[in-house]
């Protein structure tokens, strides 16, 4: 898709693989560490995100996926007593170093969150948030833009009659792709997604999992999902968490039809967990 | 399951009725003691309604005696408690709610303006006179600083004195606590997840509230606001202490001029023997009650057009 904002797309570093492919990497953690106050959330998490593929975090409730996933954003800067060590970037830039500004590390790693949070303001005013932070577009500029990220969130039909109209009057599955495309308008490279079908109903889920199959042409996209039927029908590639470490990480389709671990191969087939 | 015993089902609807009961008691009282102070003040006072009445200046002969003086400074003393109060408190709501870290020192901040709205009025009134109107002793005896033209709309004399501008200094005192807590309910309101919406996206903390936590509380800091001035307009104590006029003959015409409000004209007459006063004085209640109710009508007309966007 064109985007007419200002992106900072392959940089042309040295491009890192995927070792064992060819696939070059977004976001990379070697030895990454994370805690909230003295409880360590994270322990020496090494993982390679390849770029626009979907990555899926799995693991039983507690096990770090969402904490690592809100590292790659900082988010978790919000939160009082966290911190991490070790190595996290994304296009070889360190995430986790004090110079980085979040601002701009969130416009390029944009994140939707469990409950779709939609702003109290109209369809257009929440797409069109992010962009009118970062950039002062023209108003034709910023209607092309709304248009656009609408329509990559496969929402813009629905909507298009009504842009102006508040956005809490949306069913929940339509709010959820609005903070999709709200997620997508400020042209970020990496997707974050926190169980983002955990609070809808199969058919809206069905709509948002049809969606995350689609952006991952533009975009790196990493989920984290309870439901490991999900996980399978999305993924490229999945990473198992299990009490802040990561046991196994590689194809789908590998890691659930012939895990490495035992661990691993207990969770997918819903020994536990 | 069968061994437990039963809660009988018409005890419950019983206690429910009760209740019920309760509660439409307790709205009747409230009503009841409302109704009847209006009507005596109605039986009292309406038929000294007039235009002459609004128009008029204060005067020894009550049948010729107004509340022009009076009402023109309530409308004075609150423009300028309502311009300084309300920045101030909304400023200092957003920085508690938005920005501060959660420490003892914030925490301890937070809980002491709760317990500032609850010092009499008086207590304010006393600061008041002697942070504004005395400047805190400076100058004691000596005459005032003049800047500007007494003639100005722009003239000031340092201290303040018992002028106008005083007088809504300390009514923003008075109102300040309210303000901010009211504020802070308001921000409080908005839930977090709106807010982490709007960090992921990028915005710094100063985008996120002047695009997003501002904008969704601003109903309910108008509200309190809008409730805060109406307790204001309704404070008598601390312009006694400020030292206002009793005998006041013309309206404000610039920050430094004289003036008194409309509860202390209520109250001076009221404190009087003749009959007559005391029917001028339940017509200025019915003034200040229609004032404040244009208040509590503009909060809520204000409330339903900042609401109506979203719905």
């Amino acid at each position: 898709m064109t985007m007419m904002s200002p992106m900072q797309t392959n940089p042309t570093t040295a491009a890192a693989t995927v070792p064992g492919t060819a696939e070059p990497i977004s976001i990379r953690a070697a030895g990454f560490d994370g805690f909230y106050g003295s409880f360590q959330a994270l322990k020496g998490i090494s993982l390679d995100i390849p770029r626009n593929q979907v990555t899926a975090f799995i693991g039983p409730s507690g096990c770090g996926k969402s904490t690592f996933l809100r590292w790659m954003n900082r988010m978790n800067d919000t939160i009082a007593g966290a911190r991490a060590s070790g190595t996290l970037t994304l296009d070889g830039e360190d995430i986790l170093a004090r110079s980085v500004d979040v601002v701009d590390l969130r416009r390029r790693v944009g994140m939707v969150f469990q409950r779709p949070n939609p702003f109290p303001k109209s369809i257009f005013d929440n797409v069109a948030f992010g962009p009118r932070l970062h950039w002062r577009h023209s108003r034709a500029d910023l209607e092309d833009l709304v248009e656009q990220s609408l329509r990559s969130a496969a929402l813009w039909n629905e909507v298009k009659d009504r842009l102006h109209a508040s956005a809490l009057g949306l069913s929940g599955g339509q709010q959820q792709r609005l903070c999709i495309a709200r997620a997508i308008a400020g042209g970020p490279e990496v997707l974050l997604m926190d169980e983002p079908c955990s609070a809808l109903d199969p058919k809206s889920t069905a709509s948002v999992e049809e969606l995350i199959r689609e952006l991952r042409t533009a975009y790196t996209i990493v989920i984290v999902t309870h439901n490991m039927q999900q996980a399978s029908r999305v993924s490229d590639r999945t990473a198992f968490f299990f009490e802040g470490s990561l046991i196994e990480s590689g194809q789908t389709e590998t890691l659930f039809t012939n895990p490495k671990s035992k661990q691993t191969e207990d969770y997918v087939t819903g020994r536990f967990g | 399951m069968t061994d437990v015993p039963h809660v009988p089902v018409a005890r419950r609807l019983l206690a429910n009725r009760l209740f019920l009961a309760t509660c439409v008691v307790c709205t009747g009282l409230a009503v009841c003691v409302l109704a009847v102070l209006i009507v005596s003040i109605m039986i009292d006072g309406v038929h000294r309604l007039s235009p002459d009445f609004i128009a008029n200046f204060a005067s020894r002969k009550p049948d010729q005696a107004g509340i022009r003086a009076p009402l023109v400074g309530s409308i004075w003393v609150c423009t300028i408690c309502a311009l300084t109060a309300l920045p101030v408190g909304v400023g200092t709501a957003i920085y508690l709610e938005e920005f501060a870290k959660r420490g003892r020192l914030t925490e301890f901040i937070r809980i002491n303006i709760s317990n500032l709205s609850g010092v009499p009025s008086i207590v304010y009134g006393i600061i008041g006179l002697t942070a504004f109107s005395r400047f805190f002793g400076w100058r004691a005896g000596a005459e005032p600083i003049e800047l500007g033209s007494p003639d100005s709309l722009l003239y000031l004399r340092l201290p303040f004195g018992s002028s106008v501008l005083a007088g809504g200094l300390t009514l923003a005192l008075v109102v300040l606590p309210i303000v901010i807590v009211a504020s802070q309910e308001a921000i409080r309101a908005v839930p977090n997840s709106l807010r982490q919406g709007a960090l992921a996206l990028g915005s710094t903390r100063w985008q996120m509230v002047s695009r997003l936590t501002l904008p969704a509380s601003l109903p309910m800091v108008m509200t309190g606001a809008i409730l805060a001035m109406s307790r204001a307009i309704g404070e008598a104590a601390p312009i006694l202490v400020l030292g206002a006029p009793l005998m006041v003959l013309e309206t404000p015409a610039n920050l430094m001029s004289e003036f008194t409000v409309l509860p202390m004209q209520i109250f001076n007459w009221a404190g009087r023997a003749k009959a007559s006063f005391q029917e001028i004085a339940a017509a200025a209640i019915i003034v200040q009650l229609a004032v404040l109710m244009s208040f509590n009508a503009l909060a809520i007309l204000v409330r339903q057009r900042l609401q109506t966007p979203l719905q």
